[in-house]
C-alpha cells in the first residue's frame, strides 16, 4: 500500500461495516468490503444500503485523495458535507468481495461532482453506480 | 384492493415483519426498529450509534446508514401498500440531504409508496430526527417488481386487481 493510502482515514461507519482500502493507483483509492452478515439483505445478496455505503465511502475517499494531491489547497482540508447521492442498482450483489472506485467528474472550489462504480468479479461490469454532489466547507 | 379475498395469505404486517427482518443481516446490524405505518407508508427508526459516524472530527451520522434506513422503509412501504410481500429490487434511490442529523439523535425514516404499476413501485419519503417538518433528508426511489405471484403462479401485472393498470 502506498503512503497516501495508509494516510487515508476511513470514517467510523465505513470501518464498522468492514470497508477497507484494497489498493491505490493513479485513478485513486479502491475500497472493498467482503460479503458477510453485516452487509446481507435478501438472503445471499448485498443489502442495497450496504452497497450504497460502499459507493459513498469510495466517493469520499476519492475526493479526500484528490484534495490532498491538489497543491493549490496548500494542504488545508475542508469538511465534506453530502448534498445528494443517487444510486443506480444494476444487478444483485452476490456473496462475493465487492470493490468500488470513485471518479471526480468536476472539482470546483465549493463543491465536487463524482461518479462511483461498484463491481465484484469484473471491473467492466458494475453492480451499482452512484452520482454524488459533495459540499466542501 | 379493498375486496376481501378469503384465500389470500396473511396480510403483510410491517410491525410483525420487522421482528423477523431486523433480527439479522445488514438491518439487524444497524439495529433498525419499527415505529409506525399507515395504508401506504412505513416509518422506521435508526438508533444513534457511535460507530456509525461519518466524519472523524464531528459527531455526525454517516449518510450510508440513512440510505439503508430509507431503502428498508421503502421496501416495507411497498409491501404494506400491496398488503403482501412481493420480491422487489431497488432500481434507483436518490437522497437529498437537507442538514446533518442532531448529535446522539435517532433518525426516523418515513417512506410512502405513492404509485404502483405492473412492474414498478415509486416511493418518496423523509428522514428526520424528531420533527417531520424539519427533515434531515428527502428521498425518492423506484423499485422493480420481480418474480411472479406465488398465489396464482401468474406474473405480477397480469393480475387485474392491480391499481392503475
Amino acid at each position: 500500500m502506498t503512503e497516501q493510502a495508509s494516510a487515508l482515514q476511513l470514517p467510523a461507519y465505513a470501518r464498522s461495516l468492514g470497508i477497507t482500502i484494497a489498493s491505490m493507483d493513479e485513478r485513486g483509492p479502491i475500497l472493498t468490503v467482503d460479503f458477510g452478515p453485516n452487509v446481507e439483505g435478501r438472503p445471499g445478496a448485498f443489502h442495497g444500503g450496504a452497497t450504497a455505503g460502499l459507493l459513498e465511502a469510495a466517493g469520499y475517499a476519492a475526493l479526500r485523495v484528490a484534495l490532498e494531491r491538489d497543491e493549490r489547497r496548500h494542504g488545508s482540508q475542508p469538511q465534506l458535507k453530502p448534498i445528494n447521492i443517487t444510486v443506480q442498482y444494476l444487478t444483485a450483489g452476490k456473496q462475493k468481495q465487492t470493490f468500488a472506485l470513485g471518479r471526480i467528474t468536476r472539482l470546483g472550489r465549493r463543491n465536487a461532482n463524482l461518479t462511483v462504480e461498484a463491481w465484484q468479479d469484473d471491473g467492466s461490469r458494475p453492480i451499482a453506480t452512484a452520482v454524488m454532489n459533495i459540499l466542501m466547507a | 384492493m379493498s375486496q376481501k379475498d378469503p384465500t389470500a395469505p396473511a396480510r403483510f404486517d410491517p410491525e410483525q415483519a420487522a421482528k423477523y427482518f431486523f433480527r439479522h443481516g445488514h438491518t439487524g446490524w444497524l439495529g433498525l426498529r419499527y415505529c409506525a405505518h399507515g395504508n401506504n407508508w412505513v416509518e422506521l427508526e435508526l438508533p444513534w450509534r457511535e460507530d456509525l459516524l461519518g466524519e472523524p472530527d464531528r459527531p455526525v451520522l454517516a449518510s450510508g446508514p440513512i440510505v439503508s434506513l430509507m431503502d428498508m422503509a421503502s421496501g416495507m412501504a411497498i409491501w404494506t401498500t400491496k398488503t403482501q410481500f412481493i420480491p422487489v429490487a431497488t432500481l434507483d434511490l436518490r437522497v437529498d440531504y437537507q442538514r446533518a442529523a442532531r448529535d446522539r439523535a435517532s433518525v426516523f425514516g418515513r417512506v410512502e409508496c405513492y404509485r404502483m404499476t405492473r412492474s414498478a413501485a415509486f416511493v418518496r419519503g423523509v428522514a428526520h430526527d424528531g420533527d417531520r417538518d424539519d427533515p434531515v433528508a428527502h428521498i425518492a426511489g423506484v423499485f422493480m417488481v420481480i418474480g411472479s405471484d406465488p398465489r396464482t403462479g401468474t406474473a405480477l401485472g397480469q393480475k387485474s386487481e392491480m391499481p392503475h393498470d
